[in-house]
């Protein structure tokens, strides 16, 4: 396995008490693989990814227990410079907002150029031409002249274009991508993801999809992990989760998006919101917003029980959600 | 309460239209039931590039919208997608008046509103009103919900007295899912679908027959989306809304539309029924914006056609010759570059019965289907969703308000709060 997160645990420490962001942890992303990490806005799916990376802002944030094996090696032991040396070279990451992630006052080629003076002791001008071509080989026209040009001459799928060609520069075995395509037009998303699964195939990297977006995920995703108020609720291989959900909240997502394909009735709508990280629900996480929650949800929290070999289901009723279809 | 409001629609209405009519009789062409209640012609928008400091002249112009046309009628949701720089949010802005068009007539009842200022503006700027996009940033965080919601009430003091304002505004809070009692709050106090009700409880206030809504839903979470397209789908059922529906999320265009118009560099290049864009679609661009959609079905991966368009939109200050889509157009000829493609119906299908039959600026259309049929496609039954789906507002007569989503006291997180809390 390439990568395991074992459970992982993630504090943040405010004012208002200590929020648990990530609740007990667990998966793993093996070479040439894609997980797609699902979740709504607080789920914890991004700070899981900052922790694996080891960017995660401490203080105020936390890990309060677990392991992060990489390469069967457990990367919250290792010393900063370690680390380091691991990140960029061994995995990558490519975040949402390619503009503001990109140094405005540097050229592109500066940019790209940097990780083969830092990594891999290149002159400034052998580094150039290794970013122009990493340029072509993420289909920048021109890449010769547009290599001097700022991050502001460039479109935002060329932006995004650019953060993948960083992110593949060292040809890391591991790359994780938060959101890469949200702030993205369709047209220009399908042409990224395309380029990003073409990378990847080429290079057997293993990828973790950080995304809300169930379209993306079914287009790329090899499994899936399901993320809810900082644990994981459903993990399955990616055909058996649209085809059947086996946690309420899976199928309360599944159900709620409008359909290309589908003229609207009324949508289903899970009720009320996520909860508070301060103030998670004792029991299962979802219950207070759970069509199927029943005592033993609102006391014991559910453990991700197997639903077969490659699913796992926290869900005490993931039998009869699994049979309700 | 709806009674009252919808005696309160019709004398208010009324007082407008005889105000106006009274005003400029001969300017209006006469509106009968069943005209468009809304008819946007040849509509344009530039924004002049200048160059020099003291002596500034125009270099050129940026064609933000360039030539739209469309039709609203009473009681339908006209969606309009496209991707960002089409111009969609600048034509909404021209429908309410935010931006004054540089050409072309925005006909509401007959009467060209483009051109008016003054009272007959605001008379007729009460019947259209605006749902913005992100509700963090268009409600005023110092302004407690009741007076965001009555401020147009001091604008329009007609449509309510002094004394019945706020029963109003907490009739409007009803009407929307929230709390009445939640009217002295402020928005920091309310999650993002919460304010995104409150901008529309604003937008519902003074009555308006015409909602344009500015990609209402796209700042929302997945799960708290459902909750705002249904609450605008019941609005429009329970008040006789006309929607103008602006976004860049196909599936949710389909779902709230009666009829879709695609946007491409500030014109509308088709425009049709739901299913006649979506499932025969003419144009090339439309084709391929619903090929790039990604479809939330893992089956679909292998067997869907994709058309991945190469490059980026052409900048709207220098829009190609003849058709605007051809630097980017697979079928591309020599025609395409030397003649301008007139939005109307393809020549190829004007005499046949089809769904094809609608309006495509293309030369050469030619009907595609990008998005598999309904039912072939597996999706997970909406099985036993009698009991999950009806939440208790949403029975006829009953208060309108979905059990857990209520404003906690001021959480950390934006608009987060303890469901435990929410609930008991």
């Amino acid at each position: 396995m390439l990568l395991e997160v074992r459970d992982l645990h993630v504090e943040f420490h405010t004012r208002e008490g200590v929020a648990k962001a990530v609740n007990g942890v667990n998966y793993s992303v093996a070479e040439g693989e894609t997980l797609a990490v699902l979740g709504e806005s607080g789920s914890g799916k991004s700070v899981t990814a900052q922790a694996i990376m080891g960017i995660l802002d401490m203080p105020p944030g936390k890990i309060a227990g677990g392991e992060i094996l990489f390469k069967d090696q457990d990367l919250l032991k290792l010393k900063p410079e370690e680390r380091r040396r691991i990140r960029g070279q061994e995995m990558a990451m490519i975040f949402q907002d390619a503009l503001s992630s990109l140094n405005p006052v540097l050229t592109v080629g500066q940019q790209l150029g940097e990780m083969f003076v830092v990594h891999r002791g290149m002159s400034r001008k052998d580094a150039r031409t290794k970013a122009v071509e990493l340029m072509d080989r993420v289909r920048i026209p021109a890449a010769k002249e547009r290599v001097g040009q700022y991050p502001h001459q460039f479109s935002g799928g060329m932006r995004q274009r650019i953060m993948i060609a960083m992110a593949m520069a060292l040809e890391p075995s591991l790359i994780i991508a938060d959101e890469p395509t949200t702030a993205l037009d369709v047209t220009v998303q399908a042409q990224v993801m395309e380029l990003l699964a073409e990378l990847q195939r080429e290079l057997n990297t293993g990828l973790i999809l950080i995304t809300h977006d169930l379209g993306v995920v079914a287009d790329v995703a090899d499994k899936i992990a399901v993320m809810y108020a900082g644990r994981i609720v459903e993990t399955a291989p990616v055909h058996d989760i649209y085809k059947a959900p086996a946690h309420p909240y899976t199928k309360g997502l599944l159900q709620s998006i409008p359909r290309l394909d589908q003229k609207g009735r009324e949508l289903y709508a899970i009720k009320g919101l996520p909860p508070n990280l301060t103030r998670i629900p004792p029991g299962c996480a979802f219950n207070p917003r759970c069509p199927m929650a029943r005592d033993v949800c609102r006391s014991d929290v559910p453990p991700l029980y197997e639903v077969d070999e490659r699913r796992r289901s926290a869900c005490h009723f993931w039998k009869e959600t699994l049979d309700a279809r | 309460m709806h009674a009252d409001r919808d005696e309160s629609a019709g004398t208010g209405g009324a007082a407008g239209s005889t105000l106006l009519s009274k005003a400029r009789q001969d300017a209006v062409t006469p509106y009968t039931e069943g005209d468009p209640i809304l008819q946007v012609r040849d509509l344009a928008k530039h924004y002049p590039l200048t160059q020099g400091i003291l002596f500034k002249r125009q270099i050129g112009a940026v064609r933000a919208v360039d030539g739209v046309d469309f039709d609203l009628y009473a009681g339908e949701t006209l969606g309009i997608v496209g991707e960002s720089g089409c111009g969609k949010s600048t034509v909404a802005k021209m429908l309410v008046h935010l931006e004054r068009p540089t050409a072309g007539a925005i006909r509401y009842k007959g009467e060209d509103i483009a051109k008016l200022s003054g009272r007959a503006l605001k008379a007729v700027r009460r019947n259209i009103q605006m749902v913005f996009q992100d509700p963090y940033t268009s409600l005023n965080p110092r302004m407690t919900v009741g007076d965001i919601i009555g401020e147009p009430y001091e604008i329009h003091p007609e449509v309510a007295p002094k004394g019945s304002r706020r029963q109003k505004v907490q009739d409007l809070l009803d009407v929307v899912g929230l709390n009445p009692e939640y009217i002295n709050r402020y928005p920091h106090q309310f999650s993002g679908g919460q304010r995104q009700r409150i901008g529309i409880a604003r937008g519902l206030a003074l009555n308006p027959e015409i909602i344009v809504a500015d990609e209402p839903v796209s700042a929302l979470d997945v799960s708290v989306q459902a909750q705002v397209v249904n609450l605008l789908d019941r609005l429009q059922a329970e008040f006789s809304l006309s929607f103008v529906f602006i976004a860049h999320d196909l599936s949710i265009v389909r779902h709230i539309s009666d009829r879709v118009g695609v946007m491409y560099l500030g014109r509308i290049v088709e425009i049709g029924s739901d299913a006649e864009i979506y499932d025969h679609p003419t144009h090339p661009y439309t084709q391929a914006l619903l090929s790039a959609v990604p479809v939330p079905d893992p089956t679909a991966r292998d067997h869907r056609e994709r058309i991945i368009l190469h490059g980026d939109v052409p900048s709207p200050a220098n829009i190609p010759s003849g058709c605007r889509f051809r630097t980017r157009c697979w079928k591309a000829r020599e025609r395409c570059e030397l003649e301008v493609p007139l939005l109307a119906v393809p020549a190829e299908f004007r005499l046949v019965d089809t769904p094809a039959r609608h309006d495509s600026a293309c030369h050469f259309a030619e009907e595609k289907r990008v998005v598999p049929p309904e039912g072939e496609l597996e999706v997970p039954g909406p099985a036993e969703r009698g009991s999950t789906e009806r939440e208790p507002g949403e029975q006829p007569g009953g208060t309108v308000r979905e059990p857990g989503d209520k404003p906690g006291s001021a959480g950390p997180g934006p608009g987060q709060q303890g469901s435990a809390g929410g609930e008991a």
